[in-house]
C-alpha cells in the first residue's frame, strides 16, 4: 500500500514538477529557489499522500505547499538587513497576489512559465553540458542519478554541475521571463540545441539495454513538442521535432538481429514507426507553412522526410536531397555537411559528382582524423571501377573507426574491393548520408 | 513507452453522440495531454451498432455479423495514444480525464523488444 501511494507520488511529480518549479521560478526569479521550494512540497507529499490519499488536484496541493513554504521562508528572513527585508516583501508581494488554485491560471500563464523555464535551463551563459543537465532536472524531472547514468557520468560531477549552473544565472541576475520578439529568435537555438543533444544522447548509442537510453529519445520527444505547442510561430521549433520524430520511426530498424546497427538504406523499412513518420511530416508542414525559410533543423527534416517518404531505397528522391544538403551547406557550412552532400550527389548525379566534392574537401583538418570520409571515398571509386584505390581508402577508413564492428565491415569491404566485387550501396546511417553531423 | 486508454462509456447507442459540452470538456483534456508532449494520437469511435464483427471459429473460417448488436458488453468508446514514462504516470493521466459513468483501461502497448528472441525473429522474416 505504501509503495503504491510512493509510485502514484512519482507518477504525480513526473507530471506536475516542471509547471510546479516554473511557476515557483517565476514567483521569485530564482530557478535554484524554486527547485527547493518544490521539492520542500514534494517532501510533504510524501509525508502525508500515504496517510491522506492522493488529493483530487495534487497539482494544486503542491503548488499551495510550496507557496506556504516560500511565506515560511521569507519571515524567517525578515530579521535580516533591511535591503534584504525589502527584497522579502516584494516576493512575498508577488506571492500573495498569486492565486492558491493553480489549475484555474490562466492556460497561456502556465504555458509561459515552462517557457520561461526553457529559456532559463537553456541559458546561453550556461555551457551545453549543464544546460543539459539542468533542463533534465527541472523539465523532464529526472533525478541527479539518472542524469548521471544517461551521460555515463557520476553522480557528483551532475550534482556539481548543477549546483554551479543555478549558481551562474543567480549570480547573473539572468532574469525568469519568456525573451521577447527577436532575442526570442536568438536564444532559441540554444534551447533547440539543447533537445537535439538529450535526444542524441539516447539515439546514438547502439549498446545497452539501459532503459534510460530510450527514455531520453521520449524524453527530447516531449520537450521538442511541449516547445513546439509553446512557440508555434518558430519554424524551427516544428522543424526539430519533425526532425527527431522522423528520426525516432527508424528506433525499430536501427538495429540486426545481433544487436548490430543497420545502415540507413539497409534498413527494413516495414519496420519504421509510421506513426512517428506521420507526426513528423505534419510538422514539417508546419515549419513549412510558417513565414521565411527553413533553418537547419527544418532542412535536416526536409531530407529525413524523403527517406521517410521512400517505400524502397531506391525510391530515395536523391536530386532533392543534393539539394537540400546544398541549402544546408550554405546555413551550417561544415565539412561533415560537404561529406554528405557529396553522398546524395553520388546518388543523384553519378560518383563523378561526388568524388569532385570529396578531392575539394580531402584536405579538411576537421576531417581528418574521421573516417567516413576514406569510406565514403572508398565507396565513390568503387563505383567508379577504380577498386584498387577504393580498397586502400576502405583499410585507411577501418584503421580509423572507433569500433570494432564498423572496423570489420570496412576491412570487408575493402577485401569486397580487392575482389573486385562491388555492389554494395554507399555506407550509410543515422541523419546524415552516412552518420549524423551536429548542426551548429 | 506507449500505453493506450480505452474509453469504455456506459451509455447506450442512442446517447452515443456527446454534447457539445462534453466534447468541449474532452478537448480541453486532450489539449492538456497534448502540451505535455505526450499525446501521439486519439480517436472516437462510431457506436458499434453501425460496426461489424467478425468472428473466426476454430478451424479459422470466419462469419460477418452487422451491427446492431444484441448482448450488451463492454464496447470501445475511443482511445488515447499517449507516451508515458510508467504505468503510474499513464494511470495518473487516465485519472484526469473527464469522466462520468465510464471506464478507462490503461494498456502498455507492446515494443519488439518486449517479446522473445524467436517471435523477434518472426517478426524479421515477414
Amino acid at each position: 500500500m505504501a509503495d503504491a501511494a510512493r509510485q502514484a507520488i512519482e507518477a504525480v511529480w513526473r507530471i506536475e514538477s516542471a509547471r510546479l518549479v516554473a511557476g515557483l521560478a517565476r514567483m521569485s526569479g530564482d530557478v535554484g529557489v524554486a527547485e527547493d521550494l518544490a521539492q520542500d512540497a514534494l517532501v510533504a507529499a510524501l509525508e502525508s499522500w500515504p496517510r491522506s490519499g492522493v488529493p483530487d488536484n495534487p497539482g494544486a496541493w503542491l503548488m499551495a505547499t510550496a507557496k506556504n513554504r516560500a511565506i515560511d521562508l521569507i519571515r524567517r528572513r525578515r530579521t535580516f538587513e533591511r535591503k534584504q527585508e525589502e527584497l522579502a516583501r516584494e516576493v512575498g508581494m508577488r506571492f500573495a497576489m498569486d492565486r492558491a488554485d493553480f489549475d484555474a491560471a490562466l492556460d497561456d500563464e502556465v504555458g509561459d512559465d515552462l517557457l520561461g523555464l526553457m529559456f532559463t535551463c537553456c541559458h546561453p551563459l550556461l555551457s551545453p553540458e549543464a544546460r543539459v543537465a539542468l533542463t533534465l532536472r527541472l523539465l523532464g524531472g529526472l533525478t541527479t542519478a539518472e542524469i548521471a547514468r544517461a551521460f555515463l557520468v557520476g553522480e557528483a560531477t551532475v550534482a556539481q554541475r548543477l549546483v554551479r549552473a543555478k549558481r551562474a544565472l543567480r549570480d547573473a541576475r539572468a532574469p525568469f521571463e519568456v525573451p521577447g520578439g527577436e532575442e526570442l529568435r536568438a536564444r532559441l537555438p540554444s534551447v533547440l540545441e539543447v533537445i537535439y543533444l538529450v535526444f542524441n544522447e539516447g539515439y546514438a548509442a547502439s549498446v545497452g539495454e539501459d532503459w534510460i537510453r530510450p527514455a531520453l529519445c521520449e524524453e527530447a520527444l516531449r520537450l521538442g513538442r511541449i516547445l513546439a505547442e509553446l512557440a508555434p510561430e518558430e519554424p524551427e521549433a516544428h522543424g526539430l521535432i519533425a526532425l527527431l520524430e522522423i528520426q525516432a520511426s527508424r528506433l525499430p530498424a536501427r538495429l540486426g538481429p545481433d544487436r548490430e546497427p543497420v545502415l540507413l538504406l539497409d534498413q527494413d523499412r516495414g519496420r519504421w514507426d509510421p506513426l512517428l513518420i506521420g507526426r513528423g511530416l505534419r510538422a514539417l508542414e508546419r515549419a513549412e507553412g510558417l513565414r521565411g525559410p527553413l533553418g537547419p533543423y527544418g532542412v535536416q527534416a526536409a531530407i529525413a522526410a524523403c527517406h521517410a517518404r521512400a517505400a524502397t531505397a531506391e525510391e530515395t528522391d536523391w536530386v532533392r536531397i543534393a539539394a537540400l544538403y546544398d541549402v544546408l551547406a550554405r546555413l551550417t557550412p561544415s565539412p561533415v555537411v560537404e561529406l554528405n552532400r557529396a553522398v546524395a550527389l553520388t546518388h543523384a548525379f553519378g560518383p563523378e559528382a561526388g568524388l569532385e566534392l570529396l578531392d575539394r574537401i580531402a584536405a579538411e583538418p576537421a576531417l581528418r582524423d574521421y573516417h567516413l570520409l576514406p569510406s565514403v571515398r572508398g565507396d565513390v571509386l568503387a563505383r567508379l571501377g577504380r577498386q584498387r584505390e577504393a580498397g586502400v581508402e576502405f583499410e585507411r577508413a577501418a584503421e580509423m573507426a572507433g569500433n570494432s564492428r564498423e572496423r570489420r565491415l570496412l576491412l570487408a569491404r575493402a577485401t569486397n574491393a580487392r575482389n573486385m566485387i562491388d555492389q554494395s550501396p554507399l555506407a550509410e546511417g543515422g541523419e546524415g548520408e552516412h552518420g549524423r553531423e551536429q548542426p551548429t | 513507452m506507449r500505453f493506450m486508454m480505452f474509453m469504455y462509456p456506459e451509455i447506450s447507442e442512442e446517447d452515443w453522440s456527446p454534447s457539445a459540452e462534453d466534447v468541449a470538456e474532452m478537448s480541453r483534456y486532450n489539449e492538456e495531454l497534448r502540451k505535455a508532449g505526450l499525446l501521439l494520437s486519439l480517436d472516437g469511435l462510431h457506436p458499434p451498432g453501425e460496426g461489424a464483427r467478425v468472428s473466426f471459429d476454430s478451424d479459422g473460417g470466419s462469419t460477418v455479423t452487422d451491427g446492431p448488436f444484441s448482448e450488451a458488453k463492454e464496447v470501445v468508446g475511443g482511445y488515447w495514444l499517449i507516451q508515458a514514462r510508467s504505468k503510474d504516470e499513464a494511470v495518473e493521466w487516465a485519472k484526469r480525464v473527464p469522466g462520468r459513468a465510464c471506464t478507462v483501461e490503461v494498456r502498455r502497448v507492446f515494443e519488439m523488444e518486449d517479446f522473445p528472441e524467436d517471435v523477434q525473429a518472426a517478426a524479421e522474416e515477414a
